[in-house]
């Protein structure tokens, strides 16, 4: 998550709900995810809400995590359920960071096993971790798959050693394999992160990053265009002229290889950035996160998502933990979204999927706005014709002018 | 001894024979303003402490700038050998703009001191006021202004204007305004040197209008001076280029505030008010009667001002439409120069095409608007009338591009000035480039001084509306100077260049060039509007073509990628956030067809930034 949080409205100190959040919550999936704000070092593109070893003391350290997580995990429990929404299994739970696995697998293992015991967990429910492949060993792998994880998600992000160094990545290319290898064996899914467009990454070792990401025959791929975010080591070289800039262009002609590469190694598309190998194979977690489902995050800083209701935690591990030590809810603020500020969200959010999103979900400007998508070659003309909004490849690489132009202005 | 007068001549009971009545030529920042300011308050007019910087200058703009846009009148006693004189000081504005303006005050004096900055010698707009004054057969006083500068060159400068003007450099004045040193002696030399007015106290009543403003709370007040007979209040007079008669409301003097009196009498300046709300009523230059008992014949030199560029002005915000109509209503009442009609744009929407005098008019009407009346402006290129006769023998008159005509034309004829420019002569050659290219002919050059050099040229005026003044300034340093006035006019080989995204016109863009220039126009506008439109979800191309022959050509490629990969830890807050933003943007972009331009775009594309560019090298 981004170190900036949003503006919103503030949170109550109990954290409970208000009751738009309980309306319809029996047709959703529930979901949890876990943010574990700690990295070994901190990457130069990122400005993800996650501390380095030496950045934190006292209370918020690495050794206590996983207690105060697992206390807003008990929290969590008691305020949906005295916001009178139903118990619901867990569905989904997904581990991210930060790097999750620079806690010791047992850490992961308590706070998994915490959000069980509070909400019990639906059988063929997906649990993912991130891993950075330097972090896990045979050993640690095993220890998550008995805990009950079943997928874990590698941040591979390149084969190209220039391009692992500008993006300040410690893990050599080699272990990749090993690491993938290591956790078939303790029979968990994996799926491997890619970064593409990296300052100085050409058009072939962009290639070799696919070729080399496809010969492990992962699961699952999710292939991300670098961000340059303000505030960033990255963003800073830029600006002083040390690396080049971003092109708009260069990432379309990867994001296209990628899709033709992915696909013609027998993955699809299922979200804009992500394929999998069967439809089963896709992140359920991510899914939820496009389909409106709820989730709860736990951590420092982490997003939540209830019936329309979206609230974020405080930012630094040690407030954190001194709010849920004062038994007061994390959450900075929220907001309440309204029935037109969730449609928009909707079509958004199910724009983005294969899946794609009912066309009587759009306004009538946005229905009309149909046909010249088609024209322009942005929208699947079958999927339309039987009422759904289907991106094509050049639509998925123009999604958010798609969506300004089906919304009202 | 005090320098005041002990006893103010009376207004209405005032012998010509003790009126002075004088204005001050000078170049903008020569100290003009201050040394006015310096002569009220030695002649007692205003107190000490109510002086403000500028005293004279009563719009903000006015202050702000330094400049004068609309003069002033104001009565002075001052005493000299026992007697006691009264003196009219008449501001003059200082602009080539306003040359007409200029030359009624002028024509309301006996006598005009001419102004120089004793570090900067005359300057262009100076000299060509300085022959007006000569013209209307001025008594002049010469004077250098800011003697206590460390730069000051008195002896150089001095020398320059007496071969201007004759005379002995040894009998130019030196003054600070600043310090007020000198200040006296000159009072007391406007009184010796300048003629008493002369005027028939017994025929009918001929008083001249060199000045007319509007008041918000007391309606139009007027300007005069009194050349024959007498004016009094409640008295119904004329104003003889239109007959429109009115009542004598108020009749007074300025000393500075508004003093009504009985009357004003031959050789007196001062004011009028009739009630009447509209400035166009009471022109500059017209002559006022008394309808009892009028003139036979109206005093000479009255001109209708007539607007010389021409510039469309629309709102940012089309919903500001209403606002710019009512201010543009509201400047109207005081400046009788400023001339407007509707007009649409398909680009920019509903505006004004506005007339003004020139650039400087054009910028000050501009300022007002945006800063009085809150306003967002875009105004497009100045543009200059054109006189097109088509082969029908019809003749059109095109002040704004589009409305240029389709058909077969015969001619086209185009306004000329003559322009004067006045330079250190190290920058002869730069200026003749300038000229040159500019399609100016020249007409003569003279050596003011050792050093300074007065160059002639007969120009298109089309060429110097835009940006031919900063771009003197900056291939002169800063020192070059310029005058122009009306000449007359030629036939041209103009063309009409049009620009046209994706195949659709933008009226906003299209210029009536040269046929010579239009091909640079066409390269200059299409690769500016490349750099400033953003990309499309399809391929945009930008073309320039002369009737149906395209001249140049640019495309914007189209857009590939506008999608954010991820979204954040389920962080759906900000990218809905960044989708609002964005789709706030679109609000603020105007469509051509399907091209969406943002208005900045617009902006820039009708700013030159040729001359920012070459001064910044």
């Amino acid at each position: 998550m981004p170190s900036t949080l949003p503006l919103g409205d503030p949170a109550p100190s109990d954290g409970l709900l208000p009751a738009q959040a309980v309306d319809g919550s029996t047709d959703r999936a529930f979901g949890l995810y876990v943010h574990i704000p700690f990295c070994a070092v901190r990457c130069g593109y990122c400005d993800f809400n996650t501390y380095t070893a030496t950045e934190l003391g006292g209370g918020a350290s690495q050794d206590a995590y996983a207690g105060t997580a697992a206390s807003e995990v008990s929290m969590a429990a008691r305020v949906l359920a005295e916001s009178g929404l139903p118990a619901r299994k867990l569905s989904t739970v997904f581990f991210g960071g930060g790097t999750p696995t620079l806690l010791p697998a047992d850490d992961l293992a308590l706070i998994l096993r915490r959000a069980i015991e509070q909400w019990g967990i639906e059988d063929g429910a997906e649990v993912t971790t991130e891993a950075n492949p330097d972090s896990v060993t045979p050993e640690s792998l095993a220890i998550l798959k008995d805990a009950g994880f079943t997928r874990v998600s590698f941040g591979m992000q390149s084969a190209v050693p220039h391009v692992l160094k500008v993006l300040d990545r410690t893990h050599t290319p080699s272990r990749v394999p090993q690491v993938v290898q290591w956790a078939r064996d303790a029979g968990l899914a994996v799926s491997l992160d890619l970064i593409y467009g990296t300052p100085g990454e050409s058009l072939a070792d962009w290639r070799c990053s696919l070729e080399t990401a496809l010969s492990y025959e992962p699961d699952h791929i999710s292939a991300y265009a670098l961000i340059v975010e303000d505030g960033t080591k990255l963003a800073a070289q830029i600006r002083r002229g040390e690396v080049p800039g971003i092109d708009d262009d260069d990432h379309a002609d990867k994001y296209e290889l990628a899709d033709q590469m992915i696909t013609e190694a027998g993955l699809g598309w299922y979200e804009v950035s992500n394929w999998a190998r069967t439809p089963e194979q896709a992140c359920r977690h991510n899914l939820a996160y496009w389909r409106g489902d709820d989730w709860w995050g736990i951590g420092p800083g982490a997003h939540s998502h209830v019936g329309g209701v979206r609230w974020w935690n405080v930012k630094h591990p040690t407030a954190y933990a001194g709010r849920l030590a004062q038994g007061l809810s994390p959450a900075a603020g929220r907001e309440t979204l309204d029935p037109e500020t969730r449609n928009v969200e909707r079509v958004m959010l199910e724009a983005r999927l294969q899946s794609g999103l009912e066309v009587s979900a759009l306004g009538a400007e946005g229905r009309h706005q149909v046909a010249s998508l088609i024209a322009d070659g942005l929208v699947e003309p079958h999927a339309a014709f039987r009422g759904r909004l289907v991106l094509t490849l050049k639509g998925r690489l123009l999604a958010d002018a798609v969506v300004r132009r089906v919304l009202p202005a | 001894m005090s320098p005041m007068a002990r006893t103010a001549p009376v207004p209405a009971a005032t012998d010509p024979a003790i009126i002075r009545n004088f204005c001050i030529i000078a170049h903008i920042d020569h100290g003009k303003s201050t040394l006015a300011d310096r002569m009220l308050q030695f002649t007692g007019v205003v107190q000490s402490r109510d002086m403000k910087a500028q005293y004279l200058d009563r719009m903000d703009i006015e202050r702000e700038r330094g400049i004068t846009i609309k003069s002033q009148a104001v009565r002075m006693p001052w005493e000299l050998e026992g007697t006691s004189y009264a003196l009219n000081m008449i501001d003059t504005p200082g602009h080539v703009d306003f040359t007409y303006e200029v030359s009624r005050s002028l024509a309301a004096c006996e006598g005009a001191i001419l102004l120089v900055d004793a570090a900067q010698g005359i300057e262009a707009q100076t000299l060509a006021n300085l022959y007006l004054a000569m013209e209307n057969n001025l008594t002049i006083i010469p004077v250098l202004n800011k003697i206590d500068l460390p730069a000051a060159q008195p002896e150089k400068y001095a020398a320059e204007l007496a071969s201007l003007i004759g005379g002995d450099p040894e009998d130019v004045l030196r003054v600070s305004g600043k310090t007020g040193m000198g200040v006296e002696a000159l009072l007391d030399k406007i009184v010796r040197d300048l003629p008493a007015p002369e005027g028939n106290a017994n025929a009918p009543a001929r008083a001249m209008i060199f000045d007319s403003v509007y008041d918000t709370y007391r309606g139009v007040v007027t300007y005069v001076r009194v050349v024959d007979g007498m004016l009094h209040p409640r008295e119904r007079i004329q104003m003889m280029s239109t007959r429109a008669t009115h009542e004598l409301l108020e009749i007074g003097v300025s000393s500075p505030e508004p003093t009504p009196s009985k009357g004003l009498g031959v050789g007196e300046v001062g004011y009028l008010i009739t009630g009447v709300k509209d400035v166009r009523l009471s022109k500059v230059g017209d002559t006022v009667t008394n309808l009892a008992k009028p003139a036979a014949d109206s005093l000479p030199g009255y001109a209708d001002a007539k607007p010389m560029v021409f510039s469309g002005l629309y709102p940012l915000d089309g919903t500001d439409y209403p606002v710019l109509r009512d201010a543009l209503e509201k400047l109207m009442l005081n400046d009788a120069a400023l001339v407007y009609e509707p007009e649409t744009s398909a680009a920019l929407g509903f505006g004004f095409r506005v007339g003004f005098l020139g650039l400087l008019h054009l910028e000050i009407t501009r300022e007002r608007l945006e800063r009085e009346y809150n306003l967002d402006l875009i105004s497009t290129a100045p543009n200059v009338e054109y006189e097109v006769t088509l082969e029908d023998k019809k003749v059109v008159h095109v002040t704004n591009p589009s409305e240029y005509p389709s058909g077969k034309i015969s001619e086209v004829r185009e306004p000329m000035v003559s322009a004067t420019i006045l330079a250190p002569n190290e920058f002869v050659g730069a200026i003749m480039e300038l000229c040159q290219s500019r399609r100016g002919v020249m007409g003569g050059m003279d050596y003011l001084s050792e050093d300074r050099v007065e160059i002639r040229y007969r120009l298109p005026l089309a060429e110097i509306v835009f940006d031919f003044f900063d771009i003197l300034k900056s291939k002169t340093r800063g020192y070059g100077s310029l005058d122009w006035k009306a000449d007359g006019e030629q036939v041209a080989d103009l063309v009409k260049v049009d620009i046209m995204l994706q195949g659709e016109q933008v009226d906003a863009f299209s210029a009536i060039t040269h046929r010579d220039k239009a091909y640079s126009y066409g390269v200059m506008m299409t690769t500016k509007l490349r750099e400033l439109i953003p990309r499309q979800q399809f391929e945009v191309p930008i073309q320039a073509a002369i009737g149906s022959r395209i001249i140049a050509r640019e495309s914007i490629r189209a857009i590939r990628k506008d999608v954010l990969a991820k979204c954040y830890g389920g962080d759906i807050s900000r990218k809905r956030k960044l989708l609002e933003k964005q789709k706030e943007g679109k609000k603020r972009m105007k469509m051509v067809g399907r091209v969406e331009v943002p208005q900045e775009a617009f902006i820039a594309a009708l700013t030159t930034d040729e001359s920012k560019d070459k001064a910044k090298k």
